[in-house]
């Protein structure tokens, strides 16, 4: 018992000692692939002129859940990283739980109000106080399409409306291509659903019925047509689809296999990597129907509690490189996204990005910009995984009408 | 010195006690206690929960979905490696020519992980890849096999890769227990005049029935467990309709932030197994006393 008891003290001595020292910050991050790492080595080396030690602490892979798998036990530990990629209502359960730093300090100098749009500044505040920084604005709701198919199949331009899309994909089958490339996994379904819902029944139910998870929209006829309209959409997939790769299912468009892919804008990196040049070899458009309305999905880093005085200046420090102009051109250059801050000089991205962006503030004037509930921006995990499984299962197997569709997906939504 | 000759043993046996006993069986109390929590993202104790989170379970389609997956997965991987090692197993004993290299050859699949066997299975399986793809390239137009995308027959494909990964370890262990058998038996009971398929059903197989124990034993928990397999075969897809257990415990406590709800699923999980291996446990082990 005695050995046990020293032997418990060393450990914590341990623990103790090699936290904590002055001026270092340690950031959790998944960006580990060629140009997400590239952006990373620029904020590095911002933090690193400021007179900061950066600590790189890379978990790579599953699109973050391994990352906070790790970040979990750190903080279970008493152990937690100056700094940690969390987005979305999770950063509002890590709050809960009283381990985030208060960024009011640097938020309120440097006026992120007046920088962010209020949907998403609302996302990165808890009880009214800011928790994390913003990073970047990917925009779910895009429609990629091979302009070389869509020519030989006879459609001109990309199509606006549903019916529309379907006139065209009807083409694009007939001339014996692949009308919609997709990836069968339940992420990638929901994606889809998301865009469909959207367009079929415009932000507002969008809102009602994803966002605040009303019930009265959820069981609405508008839900009835959405469903209706994605199982539609998924009689133009490909039957090999179930299981594949997002990246997969971009490549068949590049490679001239398939007309049309509904996936948010890392997809244009794949284009770009492939040497294709938008509005020339592809076209980027709003999914049908989903001119006017914007859903997104923004990356965040949330800063833990830390004692040390040195430690605490770093986060702030790098809570505003975060949000600076030079950081912000350089990291969404690379990633293919869009600058979180408003009225960014967008010379230098694609046009796309430009795109991205006109519809990014347009949208916020117009309140149609929205959370993105495929990738955890707008309910918590919980719901939205019920919410996924039933969207996935309904797009899975034909034999679930669209009333029990509906149903399902109501259910779901209560799941706490 | 004698003393110590004494006490080493034990010393050195300690170690491996204490951790074994923390980290098995203090785990399944701590998960067991985390269980009847709110607990969400992070453990939290402060509120006892009750069953509730038990009962949230058992309303959950997806969790009904991942019992029938695993009776079906469990019964069919058991059965199938166990009826196929057992064929290979008796061809293999005919005293044929090459058959170190044969056995070898089955024995294989056993080295590769469950990740390599799920992610090959996968490339063979998918219809616009490996098998279908094929046979429409030999001429075999009406060819059809896409079994790996179809909700309701996914979890077959799961089968497949996990008894070819298998049936070599249970043919081994057959081989083993066929050689072990005195030939003077099978010699007397030929005189008596039984037919062969006889002698193996009446003799050979109920001399082998520690074997068949070890192998079920073996191959049970094997499939309780079969998280890998799933993961790189079909992810849970299509939709969730191949989720096992495994896969819905690792995704409500790690994924979508109910750490109650995952433990609740585990504790279920854990007396499945209880229920299924600790009588079969009793009635093997008490009854060989009275045999030797």
């Amino acid at each position: 018992m005695l050995k046990l008891s020293k032997l418990a003290t060393a450990v914590a001595l341990l623990v103790a000692g090699t936290a904590a020292i002055a001026g270092e910050v340690e950031v959790l991050h998944w960006w580990t692939s060629g140009g997400e790492a590239k952006s990373v080595a620029e904020l590095k080396k911002i933090m690193q002129e400021k007179g900061h030690t950066w600590k790189d602490f890379a978990v790579a892979g599953g699109g973050g859940d391994n990352a906070m798998t790790v970040l979990k036990s750190r903080v279970v530990s008493g152990n937690a990283p100056a700094a940690a990629q969390i987005k979305g209502p999770a950063l509002q359960e890590w709050a809960a739980e009283g381990v985030l730093a208060n960024l009011d300090p640097v938020a309120k100098a440097e006026n992120w109000d007046a920088l962010l749009p209020k949907v998403v500044a609302d996302i990165m505040k808890y009880k009214g106080n800011y928790i994390a920084a913003p990073v970047n604005v990917h925009r779910v709701n895009w429609m990629w399409a091979n302009s070389a198919v869509l020519k030989k199949a006879g459609v001109a331009g990309a199509p606006k409306t549903w019916p529309e899309f379907f006139a065209a994909a009807d083409k694009v089958k007939k001339a014996g291509f692949v009308a919609v490339a997709h990836g069968g996994q339940n992420w990638q379904d929901f994606t889809v659903f998301e865009s469909v819902v959207l367009g079929t029944g415009g932000a507002k139910f969008y809102n009602d019925a994803l966002v605040k998870l009303d019930q009265k929209a959820l069981t609405s006829p508008a839900m009835t047509k959405a469903l209706e309209t994605f199982r539609k959409v998924h009689g133009y997939v490909d039957p090999a689809s179930p299981g594949r790769d997002w990246n997969l299912a971009t490549a068949m468009v590049i490679q001239e296999k398939a007309a049309f892919q509904f996936m948010g804008d890392w997809a244009k990196g794949e284009f770009t990597t492939a040497g294709k040049v938008p509005g020339k070899d592809y076209l980027c458009a709003a999914a049908p129907g989903t001119d006017n309305a914007y859903t997104f999905n923004v990356d965040s880093f949330a800063m833990f509690k830390l004692k040390d005085a040195a430690a605490q200046k770093a986060q702030s420090d790098l809570a505003s490189s975060i949000m600076g102009v030079p950081f912000q051109e350089i990291f969404n250059l690379n990633k293919g996204s869009i600058p979180v801050r408003l009225n960014m000089d967008m010379s230098k991205f694609d046009d796309c990005a430009k795109l991205s962006a006109k519809d990014f503030v347009a949208s916020a004037k117009a309140g149609s910009l929205e959370p993105s509930i495929a990738h955890g921006m707008a309910v918590p995990p919980a719901a939205a995984g019920a919410i996924q499984d039933a969207v996935s299962q309904f797009w899975n197997d034909d034999k679930i009408s669209v009333a029990d569709g509906v149903k399902n997906i109501a259910k779901a939504a209560k799941t706490q | 010195m004698k003393k110590l000759e004494n006490l080493l043993p034990k010393l050195v046996v300690a170690p491996g006690f204490i951790f074994g006993f923390a980290f098995i069986y203090g785990f399944m109390i701590w998960n067991g206690l985390l269980s009847v929590t709110h607990s969400r993202m992070l453990p939290n104790y402060s509120e006892f929960a009750g069953l509730e989170q038990y009962i949230k379970l058992w309303d959950m389609d997806r969790w009904y979905v991942a019992l029938k997956n695993l009776g079906i997965f469990t019964t069919l991987y058991v059965g199938g490696s166990m009826g196929l090692g057992m064929v290979l197993a008796i061809f293999l004993d005919q005293k044929i020519r090459m058959e170190g290299f044969l056995r070898t050859i089955y024995l294989y699949p056993m080295a590769l992980s469950f990740i390599v066997t799920g992610t090959a299975w996968k490339w063979i399986l998918n219809p616009s890849l490996g098998l279908e793809k094929l046979m429409h390239d030999l001429g075999w137009a009406s060819f059809g096999f896409d079994w790996l995308v179809q909700s309701d027959t996914a979890i077959y494909c799961v089968v497949i890769a996990g008894v070819w990964q298998s049936a070599g370890f249970a043919m081994a262990l057959f081989l083993a227990g066929l050689r072990g058998i005195d030939d003077n038996i099978i010699k007397a009971a030929q005189i008596d005049g039984a037919s062969l398929p006889r002698i193996y059903w009446r003799i050979i197989l109920p001399i082998m029935r520690p074997v068949v124990f070890s192998i079920v034993l073996v191959l049970s928990h094997l499939s309780i467990k079969a998280f890998d397999l799933v993961m790189a075969l079909t992810a849970g897809g299509p939709g969730y309709s191949t989720d096992v257990p495994a896969t819905f415990m690792f995704t409500m406590s790690f994924n979508r932030g109910q750490l109650g709800l995952g433990a609740a699923s585990a504790t279920m999980m854990l007396a499945t197994v209880a229920a299924i291996v600790v009588p079969y446990l009793y009635s093997e082990l008490r009854s060989k006393p009275h045999e030797r």
